[in-house]
């Protein structure tokens, strides 16, 4: 996995609440495999109208979002399928971090395996970067998970919570499964305890 | 020495998982069953390019369902894209030596349907899926959650994930549900009053009398839907009503291990102090048969009620969000929602394709015919088998009604079963999230009962009216 320590862009704004991951990836698209470049189908249906054609009012579809690697969202961003599709489109299109005030649960879990950051802000703050964001829709923002800090275009600086060990495993590009399998004395013990205790599992 | 602190029911399944405990607060559990499916070959592509082995193959249980053709002909040549992704969950499984039951075995079905019926999906039991709707099983009382392919190659290499423990939430239901009022009717009910992520972060215990006089099969509806309420987890204490399901299933314990189970299943309830996060009460009289109006499960009303109006949103969010919807699904503020014309019937998913189920669905279709085109996808080669013992087939046939094999099907459309654009569906899965049924196609949620009756009048109607 990619380590991601800060990130400075434009920033796509999508203030939809409850984006599910059908949206971010259409279900039509999953027997790919990953290999395949998932960035091409992120928000397939809101990006093409029928005929395949880019939707020109589509934020990601405008010039300067093209190539932005921050998405600010809305509340319950991710929610529905546990599809991971949804993550590798949204890296693969070229997204680091995506700003919201509340995400899916699995989706949210999928994020950090995956080397793209969520950043919760409580929506009070979502609402002020959002605004921020509108007055000068062209300038950078930076996304910083050492100080996990989200600097806004006029100056203000919105801190977000991170869990420690996510955070590291983010800065580090951490595989989990290595990690975990220097527990391998605990599961194996474990599993002799299980074993005694709940013999029909 | 002071009494230990009241639990939850999923405290205490948790608490049994727990193999390390890291200073973050973060555990490593332990998993006792892991469900694999034909949508789980990009978890298996992610072990093979890491050179790693499944470590616990005997704990892993899989069946093709996403990809699976519900109609025979398709079933026995399926195409170029479906057949690949079958057969790999086939190399894969036999590679790793996994139980698989396949597209020619009765016990073949969707994931989350297959498991409670094999007796897999136990009491006290940690289960994972690559699937959002592994919320299923914990009607069963088991600790049950889905998971994304990067946890599910996690499961597969080391049969633990690390987790952190949710907040926990109850829902009690007083009283009990009144005829022709379902489970589907009481999950949508719950998630119209909460939303979509009111129970996001948490664990759901559903209690109450509403929820100990429910059937198993009904409890795994309500459960199932938890994760359109946000949590990734339900769960139910188990009961007589759980272990007289469970005896004698396949794969459940047997003889004096069957006994030895059942004591310690006893004891797995929440103790009466247990401290929950969140609580809301549901007063089951009040509750109607539903429909979902827009794109959000959350957009649900009374089958006697109206298409609400987006001016009287709470918020502009809301307002903005709502009028999306409508637009998308055709519909107007103000509309009756039992004058809404339906182009297609579909009834099945995880949700709601059990016998009981169909059993709804066949009262309210036998001595009718449908005016829409309509398909029944059993949960299961075996439900199939048994819906035709009791002759069931046999009513939805006579209604017109297509009487398809178990998948997914249309409830997300993988194996082909879509609708056509701007079609209307009444569907009793779990989802109507733009494009999810087909591009352009409107879906509508509702119980088996209710679908069956608008496949009949070829309007979304209260079925207990019906002629």
């Amino acid at each position: 996995m990619e380590s991601f320590t800060r990130v400075s862009s434009v920033a796509a704004v999508l203030a939809m609440p409850n984006v599910d991951t059908d949206r971010i990836v259409p279900a039509k698209f999953l027997h790919n495999p990953r290999s395949a470049g998932y960035g091409q189908f992120l928000f397939h249906d809101l990006r093409r109208d029928a005929q395949g054609n880019e939707r020109p009012d589509f934020v990601l579809n405008q010039a300067p979002y093209r190539n932005a690697r921050i998405l600010i969202a809305d509340a319950n961003f991710g929610c529905g399928s546990s599809r991971e599709g949804a993550v590798w489109a949204l890296y693969g299109f070229g997204i680091r971090t995506v700003i919201a005030s509340s995400f899916g649960d699995i989706f949210f879990e999928n994020s950090f395996k995956n080397g793209l950051l969520p950043v919760a802000l409580p929506e009070a703050g979502l609402l002020r970067l959002r605004a921020a964001v509108a007055t000068d829709p062209l300038a950078n923002l930076e996304v910083d998970l050492e100080q996990q800090t989200v600097s806004a275009p006029g100056g203000e600086v919105f801190r977000f919570e991170v869990d420690a060990f996510k955070r590291t495993s983010l800065l580090l590009g951490l595989d989990d499964i290595g990690v975990t399998l220097q527990h391998l004395g605990e599961i194996e013990s474990f599993e002799r305890h299980r074993k005694q205790h709940t013999p029909w599992l | 020495m002071s009494p230990p602190p009241p639990r939850t029911l999923f405290q205490k399944i948790w608490q049994r998982h727990v193999v390390s405990q890291d200073p973050s607060g973060r555990a490593l559990l332990y998993v006792d069953r892991h469900l694999l499916h034909d949508g789980s070959f990009h978890a298996f592509e992610a072990i093979r390019a890491a050179g790693r082995i499944v470590r616990r193959p005997d704990l892993c249980y899989a069946t093709p369902d996403h990809y699976v053709p519900t109609v025979a002909a398709m079933r026995a040549a399926p195409g170029e894209k479906h057949r690949t992704k079958i057969d790999t969950l086939i190399r894969n499984t036999g590679q790793h030596g996994i139980v698989h039951f396949g597209v020619d075995d009765p016990r073949q079905g969707i994931v989350h349907v297959v498991g409670p019926e094999q007796g897999i999906t136990l009491p006290g039991a940690l289960l994972v899926c690559g699937d959002s709707h592994t919320s299923t099983h914990g009607a069963m009382g088991a600790l049950a959650f889905g998971i994304g392919a990067t946890e599910v190659a996690h499961v597969l290499a080391t049969q633990t994930l690390w987790q952190k423990l949710p907040r926990q939430m109850r829902v009690r239901v007083d009283g009990r549900l009144p005829a022709g009022v379902s489970a589907k009717d009481l999950s949508l009910a719950l998630i119209a009053r909460i939303g979509t992520a009111g129970a996001s972060g948490h664990a759901i215990e559903y209690a109450g009398e509403g929820i100990r006089t429910l059937p198993m099969e009904s409890r795994l509806t309500l459960c199932n839907m938890s994760i359109e309420a946000g949590a990734r987890c339900g769960i139910v204490a188990p009961d007589d009503i759980t272990l007289s399901y469970l005896h004698g299933r396949p794969y459940a314990p047997q003889g004096a291990l069957w006994d030895r189970a059942v004591a310690d299943w006893r004891t797995l309830h929440s103790d009466e102090e247990a401290p929950f996060d969140t609580e809301w009460t549901l007063d089951a009289a009040t509750i109607e048969p539903m429909v979902t109006w827009g794109t959000s499960p959350q957009y649900a009303a009374p089958i006697g009620g109206f298409v609400p109006d987006p001016a009287k949103a709470d918020s502009s969010t809301r307002r903005t969000s709502m009028e999306e919807s409508l637009a998308y699904m055709g519909l107007l503020p103000g509309t009756p929602m039992n004058s809404i014309a339906i182009d297609r019937v579909f009834i099945g998913s995880c949700t709601n394709s059990r016998l009981d189920d169909l059993r709804a669905a066949a009262q309210v279709l036998r001595g009718r015919r449908v005016r829409v085109p309509s398909f029944v996808s059993p949960g299961s080669g075996l439900i199939r088998q048994a819906a035709e013992a009791e002759g069931l087939h046999r009513v939805f046939l006579d209604a017109g009604v297509e009487w398809r094999e178990a998948g997914c099907s249309m409830c997300v459309g993988m194996n082909g079963d879509l609708g056509d654009p701007g079609q209307r569906v009444a569907s009793t899965s779990n989802r109507n999230f733009q494009g999810r049924q087909g591009d352009q196609v409107r879906t509508h949620l509702l119980s088996p009962a209710m679908a069956a009756a608008a496949a009949v009048t070829g309007t979304l109607t209260d079925f207990r009216k019906l002629p």
